[in-house]
């Protein structure tokens, strides 16, 4: 992949080595000889999990760090000693946008374009292009602070683009943002591309956001894993990907898992109330027995299928105890919301939403940050009180009843919150003992929850100095130590990388199927397939309710006869569907 | 038993929080240390080496008498001698000295005489403390030379009218470093035990991990007898170290029971714990936590009569010291340390303190669910 | 030109960032603005040196036209609120309740002793726990026995000798006031406060948030982004110090002796050095909690105890003196009470400024140094 005409190139890196020192220890790689390049008038994807060495590249190409070794050119400028010029030329987004919070978003907007010395008399053509581009235009004297996510980033973006630049460098500008923001992100810097011909480097986490690049580079452990074009990465899979009905659409959990489990299937996923698959032998009819699906069908490659193909992970074994089928007392409604009602001053958190929860289901709330999910959650768990309505969990109200009433939920927050400075062993042991285990119970939990979750080796390193995803492990295996019956999850997999998230997933699968009630938060619309029941929210509403197949029944038109949730949700906050009494019980 | 079990569990981790992480490790020891030795030896209002310039005008052997016994002082420190009433402001003013004894011209021939002669002593009024002090010093050494010059210098001792007999009692040497120490542990105790718990919620609102506590079976009476204790132990502690520094250091005096000592020390610690845990949950972050401990040590701390006499603020002020924790414990620490009090005698500052107490840890508990973020 | 005009452009968005982000964080207003009141008023009122209406025994059985006038003495004076007690056992215990601070003593045949022989001592006993009130109360108390004998000798009633006089005067503070020498020092807290705390937090804030990468990847220039935090902090930093000043002025009624452009001039000096220790702090550590501890133990502390605006240095040990030397506070201490009280005294004031300068110097040097565009 060496460049091949470097008058079109933007970007270009040479051997390029990023090391962080470390204090006593040898120091972190965070980028190991990466050699890549940026045309202009494309979009190149940075694709990898977390801790890949997105970032670093990003932050090298702007001149925030300088190369250990090797070399890298933006704009045939070089980063280590030309970073001024660079940073007039280039627009940079950093992860969260360092907006001001307390100025207006023209006030953001003035302040970045003196900064890189837009002149007074073009701003004014600048500002409306750019205030038409975000949909910005009717919200200038809203203080920043006060957007929604979706906005935060498109004002962000609008800033990064204040001087019409050559280059733009976005650092994962869809993390945590609603579906429709996220598209018309995508959209504006399309529009950018094709209009003014500028190069794009764009990290992501969102695999699904991958195909609309032009050009994709995986990272992974701070090497350059693979580059091409989405078209090259799809034939590495061609032919691989296969989609499995179940039986029936309760089913599908279950399938997920027994394929999921193969180990010739490199990846399954529930897209659409079918498993997708990608398989490593040639014979996908040959996985399972004809009984146990309805349907095999070839499908289209993505990018997603690929990069699963091509990133070694690990194999989660979750197999459901197939002899004990799930418990049938579904009637048994474990947690129900009649009327629900939060206001924060004359703020409208969550307004009348009403919905129950069966015993062993996993219940989904979905929707934008914002809409009103975590204020949902935090009233279920008597965190927050309620403004009115009512609320039972397990028969009680966590807010008024004893502590005791406590002891049967598990709760995994939203960001990792166990207690940092101490050890892996010392945070199972505190929490096990907060629920009265003790003696022998306590050892055999804390043994459970070290092989369960691959937690041994690690057990004495503190907390915080985990990687990401043995965080969320350790978060999870410290919320199911005492055998709750409920289990409370905000945002779990909010942060995770796309195998880490699978793997979560696959985990909440099993204990669901072993009776455990779950309720979980998430913003990833496609993680919403996992779920039984469904509550979509937004401004504090709920939009829709029901399966997932139902809600996509919702979004189901002649253009899109095979829509995704996503879809749903879209046409949802559009007013779009065909059918708002859809709202299914 | 299950109960017990669980607050067990609870007290051990808000230990270990405190114990792994070294930063607040140091904040617990390091500081305390540095504070005491620095302001045990800063924090004082003694003057010492006053220096001073002498205008003598008389030229005789009997001003010449006097003005030795200024130089023979080891409160003064001659710096030079002036020639004329022209440079004493010039030689204050440049805070070259900081008084001038000014003997006057005929200072013998009017004293022979027995008519009045003067010694002018002249102050640089710019700090107050140590021109009065310094004044002090001075009329001492002329009473003194007054008093010799009567009896030993062959006058007639008839004419001696009136001795003024002065005596310090508890503190003969008038030394205001024993003052200043006695109370300054329980002081730089406050302020680090203040710091401890009024983060220790917010940490854990800031971390997330309070909701995990508040999900759990734990009441808020549990989560707050966990939160308090650790620092009412290092308080203990901390508080403990420096009253032996303060006896094997600085060579104070402990005249008073060390019962005592431990009683109010233990109910100051309760009441400042109190007043940090009702900052802390009303706190959302850490630097909400750190300002408003900031803003309960700094009023504490110049209302506490540590540094200055509450005696000397007006009356509305001396009243509303009444509700300032730091003041009992000042007061009671003085007591026990330079005047041997016992339990009885400072029960006088035993029971405010249990009623802040009272008044601060319920709300703090209520707090703890009820806070809106 | 165009260069230039691209200079002011940042600076103006800069400055006019942070004047808006001041203007609507009440944070900063309170640290700013109140503080420095509150401050005024805690030391103001809160701490005195000068003790009055001292409680203090007087033993007495007698009642003769000289113990009279003697006792009036102690009435009259403003220092002392005397009680009346007749026998010294009885002022040892109120003296040792801390009911009294301490006690005169007019033995039985004060009166007959005086006529007699002239001589009649009188006792005053003091608690010397507080060593410093102790030592002023005792002055006090031979202050009034020094009019009394005055009086008599005025009267007649006296014995010719007169002995040595002692006439004092407490230059640049007559009546002594602790609180004029208090006002001026507080000065310099206040704008420590400032200058140092509020600087790092602020700044650590900025990297806390995410907002410092997104303004360090624009063609910004490292002066720019320094002038961006001192010019508003310096505004926001004077303006504590007048009304520090103005309160100091007009409630506390300090006499302000030397000039107003010089005070002003050499507290810009000082909160030059104040906010380039803020800066160098934000420089080295990037978050608040650990910006706000050092900012307070090495910052507000020894701004308090070792500048000499309560404490007098010359009378703490040598170490802690030449340790002194290197906090600007103690410096500019020694100008705002020369400026406030003396006057302009070139003597004290250059060589304070030039320190100031040179650490002004030094620490923004330092802060050039350490601060860089990059993350790293």
């Amino acid at each position: 992949m060496s460049p091949q005409n470097s008058d079109n190139h933007v970007l270009q890196a040479q051997g390029l080595c990023k090391d962080f020192p470390r204090k006593g220890q040898a120091p972190t790689q965070a980028l190991i000889d990466v050699s890549l390049a940026v045309q202009a008038g494309m979009i190149t994807g940075l694709v990898g999990s977390d801790g890949a060495g997105k970032t670093t590249l990003l932050r090298l190409a702007a001149g925030l760090l300088l190369p250990t070794r090797g070399q890298i050119r933006v704009l045939n400028l070089d980063c280590a000693h030309q970073s001024i010029e660079i940073q007039s030329r280039v627009g940079y987004m950093p992860q969260q946008f360092g907006l001001y919070q307390d100025l207006t978003v023209q006030e953001n907007l003035d302040l970045f374009a003196d900064l890189q010395g837009v002149p007074k008399n073009i701003r004014p053509q600048r500002y409306a292009r750019l205030l038409e581009m975000t949909d910005l235009a009717p919200f200038t004297g809203r203080r920043a602070g006060k957007l929604s996510g979706g906005m935060k980033q498109k004002l962000g973006l609008a800033c990064a683009l204040i001087k019409s630049p050559q280059m733009l460098l976005l650092d994962e500008p869809t993390v945590g943002v609603d579906p429709v923001s996220r598209r018309d992100l995508w959209d504006i810097v399309a529009q950018l591309v094709s209009e003014d011909g500028i190069g794009v480097l764009i990290a992501t986490s969102y695999l699904d956001e991958a195909d609309r690049c032009h050009r994709l580079v995986v990272l992974q452990n701070g090497k350059v894993l693979a580059q091409g074009n989405p078209e090259e990465f799809h034939e590495k899979v061609r032919g691989r990907v296969y989609r499995f009905t179940p039986n029936r659409p309760e089913e599908i959990r279950l399938l997920q898992a027994t394929l999921a489990a193969r180990n010739d299937v490199l990846d399954a996923a529930i897209r659409s109330g079918r498993v997708r698959c990608v398989i490593n032998s040639v014979s996908a009819s040959e996985l399972l027995p004809k009984t146990d699906f309805k349907q095999i069908e070839s499908c289209e490659p993505n990018f997603e299928d690929a990069f699963m193909a091509l990133a070694p992970h690990p194999r989660v074994e979750f197999l459901p105890d197939q002899t004990n089928e799930k418990p049938q007392v579904a009637q048994d409604i474990v947690v129900k919301a009649r009327n629900l009602k939060k206001t924060f001053g004359d703020f409208t958190a969550v307004s009348g939403i009403n919905f129950d929860v069966q015993r062993g289901r996993i219940f989904g709330l979905l929707g934008p940050n914002g809409a009103g999910k975590t204020t949902t959650f935090r009233m279920l768990c008597g965190l927050t009180s309620v403004s009115d309505g009512e609320i039972s969990v397990a028969g009680h109200n966590l807010r008024r009843s004893r502590a005791r009433a406590r002891a049967d939920l598990g709760y995994m927050a939203q960001a990792f919150s166990l207690y940092r400075q101490l050890s892996v062993h010392s945070n199972l042991e505190f929490y096990g003992r907060s629920y009265g285990l003790h003696g022998k119970r306590l050892e055999q939990r804390i043994d459970w929850a070290l092989d369960e979750f691959e937690l041994r080796e690690r057990r004495n390193l503190p907390a915080g100095d985990l990687p990401g995803g043995f965080k969320q492990r350790l978060a999870m295996a410290t919320a199911m130590l005492h055998e709750p019956a409920i289990l409370f999850l905000d945002e779990p997999t909010s942060g995770a990388d796309p195998l880490a998230r699978r793997e979560f997933w696959l985990r909440i699968n099993g204990f669901a199927q072993q009776g455990v009630t779950v309720i979980v938060t998430t913003h990833f619309m496609e993680e919403a397939e996992y779920c039984d029941h469904l509550m979509i929210m937004s401004h504090g509403t709920d939009l829709a309710q029901g399966t997932p197949d139902a809600i996509r029944q919702l979004a189901r038109t002649p253009d899109t006869p095979d829509p995704t949730i996503e879809d749903a949700f879209i046409a949802l906050a559009e007013g779009r569907t065909m059918n708002l009494s859809g709202k299914a019980s | 038993m299950y109960v017990l079990r669980r607050i067990m569990a609870l007290i051990k981790k808000e230990f270990m929080v405190i114990l792994r992480d070294p930063k607040s490790r140091f904040v617990v020891i390091g500081p305390p240390l540095i504070q005491f030795f620095f302001f045990g030896y800063a924090a004082t209002f003694d003057v010492t080496n006053v220096r001073y310039a002498l205008l003598d005008q008389d030229r005789t052997s009997l001003s010449r008498e006097l003005a030795a016994d200024f130089s023979g002082s080891e409160n003064f420190q001659l710096v030079r001698y002036l020639n004329s009433i022209q440079e004493i402001d010039d030689a204050i003013d440049s805070q070259d000295v900081r008084i001038v004894i000014h003997i006057e011209e005929n200072f013998t021939k009017k004293l022979l005489t027995d008519s009045a002669a003067t010694v002018q002593v002249i102050a640089d009024g710019r700090n107050s403390n140590v021109a009065s002090v310094a004044l002090g010093y001075a009329e001492n050494i002329i009473s003194k030379f007054n008093q010799d010059q009567l009896s030993g210098g062959g006058s007639d001792p008839s004419k001696i009218f009136l001795s003024i007999d002065d005596r310090a009692w508890f503190n003969s040497n008038l030394l205001s470093r024993w003052y200043i120490v006695a109370p300054l542990g329980g002081t730089i105790s406050m302020v680090i035990v203040m710091i401890l718990t009024s983060l220790s919620v917010a940490r854990e609102r800031e971390f997330g991990t309070f909701d995990q506590l508040l999900v759990a079976p734990f009441t808020p009476g549990e989560i707050l007898l966990a939160k308090s204790l650790p620092g009412i132990i290092f308080g203990l502690i901390d508080s403990m170290l420096l009253v032996a520094g303060s006896v094997w250091w600085f060579g104070l005096p402990f005249k008073g029971s060390i019962i005592a000592l431990v009683l109010i020390m233990t109910l100051f610690m309760i009441s400042i714990v109190g007043i940090g845990l009702l900052v802390s949950s009303l706190s959302m972050t850490m630097q909400q936590a750190l300002l408003g401990s900031f803003a309960f040590i700094m009023p504490a701390v110049v209302l506490s009569g540590f540094t200055t006499p509450i005696e000397n603020m007006p009356q509305w002020l001396q009243t509303g010291t009444l509700a300032n924790p730091l003041r009992y414990i000042v007061t009671a620490l003085r007591w026990i340390f330079l005047e041997g009090a016992g339990i009885a005698d400072v029960w006088p500052q035993m029971w405010p303190l249990m009623i802040i107490a009272a008044l601060t840890l319920p709300p703090a508990a209520w707090l703890f669910r009820h806070r809106v973020g | 030109m165009t260069m230039n005009g691209s200079f002011l452009m940042r600076l103006r968005g800069l400055l006019r960032k942070e004047y808006l982000q001041i203007i609507r964080d009440p944070s900063s207003i309170l640290l700013a603005l109140v503080m420095p009141l509150i401050m005024l008023f805690l030391f103001g009122y809160g701490v005195s040196l000068n003790p009055t209406r001292i409680q203090v025994a007087i033993v007495t059985t007698e009642s003769s036209p000289a113990v009279n006038d003697l006792v009036a003495r102690f009435e009259l004076s403003p220092y002392f609120a005397p009680l009346f007690v007749t026998s010294a056992n009885e002022a040892q215990k109120l003296v040792s309740n801390g009911e009294v601070d301490g006690f005169i003593n007019i033995r039985d045949g004060f009166t007959r002793d005086l006529v007699k022989t002239g001589q009649a001592p009188v006792q005053v006993i003091v608690n010397g726990i507080d060593a410093n009130r102790a030592r002023l109360i005792a002055g006090y108390a031979r202050g009034a026995i020094e009019k009394w004998r005055e009086l008599r000798r005025a009267r007649g009633e006296q014995a010719a000798y007169a002995g040595v006089q002692i006439a004092s005067r407490i230059r640049f503070n007559e009546s002594n006031e602790s609180r004029f020498f208090l006002v001026p020092g507080l000065i310099a807290l206040i704008m420590t406060l400032i200058g140092t705390l509020l600087t790092a937090l602020v700044i650590a804030r900025e990297w806390e948030r995410g907002t410092m990468e997104a303004i360090l990847v624009t063609p910004l220039r490292l002066h720019e982004l320094l002038l961006g935090k001192l010019i508003p902090y310096y505004i926001l930093g004077m303006l504590g110090m007048l009304i520090s000043v103005a309160g100091g002025l007009w409630i506390f009624n300090v006499p302000l002796r030397g000039s107003f452009s010089l005070l002003f001039l050499m507290s810009s000096l000082f909160l030059i050095a104040s906010l380039g220790f803020g800066l160098a702090i934000s420089a080295a550590v990037r978050a608040q909690f650990v910006a706000a501890q050092i900012a307070i133990l090495a910052g507000f502390l020894p701004a308090f105890f070792l500048s000499g605006m309560l404490f007098d240095l010359e009378s703490t040990p040598r170490v802690i003196q030449w340790v002194s030397h290197i906090i600007p506070a103690r410096h500019f201490v020694a100008i705002s009470h020369t400026l406030f009280l003396a006057g302009n005294i070139t003597s004290v004031l250059w060589p304070a400024a030039a320190a100031l300068t040179v650490m002004a110097a030094v620490l923004l040097l330092i802060v050039r140094r350490k601060l860089s565009k990059r993350l790293e």
